[in-house]
């Protein structure tokens, strides 16, 4: 448990129950929406609920399960599931690989990707501009190349691409 | 020997100059997948695979398109081994029990006969399970021809209760995994009877969960993530094979004859009862720890201790695809994907494929031989260059690989919500992994969710809702009774011990 030490952001019991619980409400939904959509023997053979209907009854009887096993177990409390450190480092990939996905729609894949490899050189790698600039736009040439020249699959393009003329 | 005809028919198809460069290709990426962290068997094809829809549409070119992802697979089967045994990061979580003698090898100096030792057997446990997929599965396929609605969901069934009771893992997590797999697969228009389900008035949800995209963030994003929390430094011992040691290490593996056919035999056995690989390799490992005569000395860097879970995780990889081919349900995630591309190519996976397109089941077979010759040659010789893939630093390898899933969930619908989607997919794997809750089921679920639902509706259509129509006969009670066991394994086992205690 030496994760414990540094200072934990969250107990494996906390995120277990957490986890279950968002699993039976995910459940139930399934169990209303097969009600909604009719879940009994129709005219023509077993409504369109039917079969989810089992499936969302499952999920909620399996996270129900999940969820009285880790109440019951005070062991799990102690369990560090994440310490700060790794929550921290953790977010400096997931925030900026968020921003990356919403950026692609405005900038064109090969522009996001650029800025988004060069980001994590520049905040991860602590490289100087000198080797990010080559590596990352290096990086997207070579992507634009196998993907819109030689596979011929076209992939998103932004405001550059149109300046250049690529579309 | 109407199988042997078939097979040298297929190697004709298999041999050709395209078919040959592909299946190098295949194998090269497929090691480069393997040994990247982020990127595995699964989500490597599945990222592949829509760089393969305009090949498959030329005369012929489903058999390509084939042999290029399944020579992927054994490139990743074969990749797993380098990292674990150079740097003792399991690529692939079936490589989990190599890192335990692999890694010990390479620390004393004795990379070259790890490798060596590996890589061989990963071969010879692939052989063996090619031969019996030669021989076996057009039985299997003429026997399932005789199958209705009931016996296939029976056989989804055993597939899933195989799940639940052989993962040895906690059976509600495992059950709870696949439920949302199946959940999520009745997501968007219910073919049927035309009603949408679960959509909740959004538009981007009527085409519902593509399992390409979880599969690429489950296990691409998820393990990225993964990774980074154990640090970013990969430190590994130095991997140079030469000549010498590859025939020094020959001479001694015939010594393992035993170990290897039993391990061959877990795997084959694990592999067609979708367990898997990962179990495979740790359950031939531990067997072989226990019958060796210096089993006591395993994990000190025993080439034997190499040989046992290699040769069961290749063929149980390998012989993954027996029930794919024949009946329709993948033993692997891997397995699953491919049988995904043989959907969206517009082949109906199954026993009717043996009938009416012999050329691609018999040319796929016979490129597993001929792969797995081409992954032998390729690792054996450029190991080397592999592991400097390792020696990337991690700031860069891994938002290229980010890139890399990003664009694979792109191009399978040309949707940007699929994007968003796989980091959704991504996150949930990670919390996943790290609760211990088991992926393959839900990604199983995901793709064999409609088929399954379908075959129940059939089935119990014709039964008038009776559900003793999974009783009906022989074959489907026997099936059904079969699944049930194993659905009640860990059960029964417990009770058996407990009579047996008191006794």
């Amino acid at each position: 448990m030496e994760k414990g030490e540094q200072g934990s952001a969250a107990s494996v019991k906390a995120v277990e129950i957490g986890v279950a619980v968002v699993i039976f409400l995910f459940g139930a939904l399934v169990v209303f929406d097969s009600y909604r959509v009719g879940a009994k023997w129709g005219d023509d053979g077993p409504q369109a609920g039917y079969f989810p209907l089992y499936v969302g009854l499952l999920i909620c009887f399996a996270s129900a399960t999940i969820f009285v096993r880790a109440f019951r177990n005070s062991a799990l409390a102690a369990e560090s599931f994440v310490s700060r450190d790794e929550l921290k480092k953790i977010l400096t990939v997931l925030v900026p690989t968020v921003v990356y996905v919403s950026l692609i729609a405005y900038l064109g894949f090969y522009v996001a990707s650029t800025l988004y490899i060069a980001y994590f050189m520049w905040h991860l790698g602590k490289y100087a501009w000198i080797k990010i600039a080559p590596v990352s736009i290096g990086v997207s040439v070579a992507f634009f190349l196998i993907f819109e020249i030689w596979f011929s699959v076209p992939l998103p393009k932004g405001p550059l691409e149109a300046a250049l003329g690529l579309n | 020997m109407e199988e042997v005809n078939a097979l040298l028919q297929g190697f004709g198809v298999a041999l050709s100059p395209l078919n040959l460069l592909l299946m190098f290709v295949g194998v090269i990426l497929g090691i480069i997948i393997g040994v990247l962290p982020g990127l595995g068997g699964a989500n490597g094809v599945a990222i592949l695979l829509p760089l393969t829809f305009s090949m498959a549409q030329q005369p012929g070119g489903t058999t390509s398109a084939i042999i290029l992802l399944s020579c992927i697979y054994w490139g990743a089967l074969f990749g797993g081994a380098i990292t674990s045994i150079l740097f003792n990061i399991p690529g692939e979580p079936w490589s989990v029990a190599t890192t335990f003698d692999g890694h010990p090898l390479a620390q004393l100096g004795r990379a070259g006969s790890a490798l060596t030792a590996a890589f061989t057997s990963s071969f010879f446990g692939a052989l063996v399970a090619v031969i019996m997929i030669t021989f076996l599965s057009p039985v299997v396929a003429g026997f399932a021809l005789r199958f209705g609605p009931p016996e296939f969901f029976s056989v989804y069934l055993l597939t899933f209760c195989a799940f639940v009771g052989m993962s040895g893992g906690n059976a509600a997590k495992t059950i709870a995994s696949m439920m949302i797999g199946f959940a999520l697969a009745a997501v968007g228009l219910d073919s049927v009877t035309g009603t949408l389900r679960l959509t909740f008035g959004s538009t981007s949800l009527l085409k519902g969960f593509d399992f390409l995209i979880a599969v690429i963030g489950l296990f691409g994003i998820g393990e990225i993530l993964e990774t980074l929390e154990e640090g970013l430094a990969f430190k590994g011992a130095s991997a140079r094979i030469n000549f010498k040691v590859v025939l020094e290490t020959w001479k001694e593996l015939p010594r393992y004859w035993a170990t290897s056919l039993r391990s061959a035999a877990v795997g084959c056995f694990m592999g067609i009862v979708p367990g898997g690989a990962t179990p495979a390799s740790f359950m031939s490992y531990g067997l072989a720890r226990r019958l060796s005569k210096d089993g006591n000395d395993f994990g000190s860097g025993k080439v034997e201790g190499v040989v046992a879970p290699e040769t069961a995780a290749h063929a149980a990889g390998t012989s993954a695809l027996l029930p794919m081919i024949t009946l329709g349900v993948p033993g692997s995630p891997t397995a699953a994907v491919l049988l995904g591309g043989l959907l969206i190519w517009g082949l109906q996976p199954g026993p009717l494929l043996f009938v009416e397109k012999p050329d691609f089941v018999w040319g796929l077979i016979a490129s597993m031989y001929l792969g797995n010759i081409a992954g032998l040659i390729v690792v054996l010789t450029c190991v080397p260059l592999f592991a400097a893939i390792l020696r990337i630093p991690f700031s860069i390898i891994a938002p290229v690989i980010i890139v890399i899933c990003a664009i694979g969930a792109y191009t399978v619908h040309n949707s940007m919500f699929d994007v968003y989607l796989m980091v959704a997919f991504g996150v949930l794997g990670y919390a996943f992994k790290k609760l211990g809750y088991p992926l393959a089921p839900m990604v199983l679920a995901l793709v064999l969710g409609d088929r399954a639902e379908e075959n129940f509706r059939n089935a119990i259509k014709g039964s008038q809702g009776d559900l003793t129509v999974f009783f009906s006969n022989g074959l489907v009670g026997g099936l059904t009774s079969f699944a049930l066991l194993l659905l009640f394994w860990p059960l029964i086992r417990a009770g058996w011990r407990v009579v047996l205690g008191k006794s």
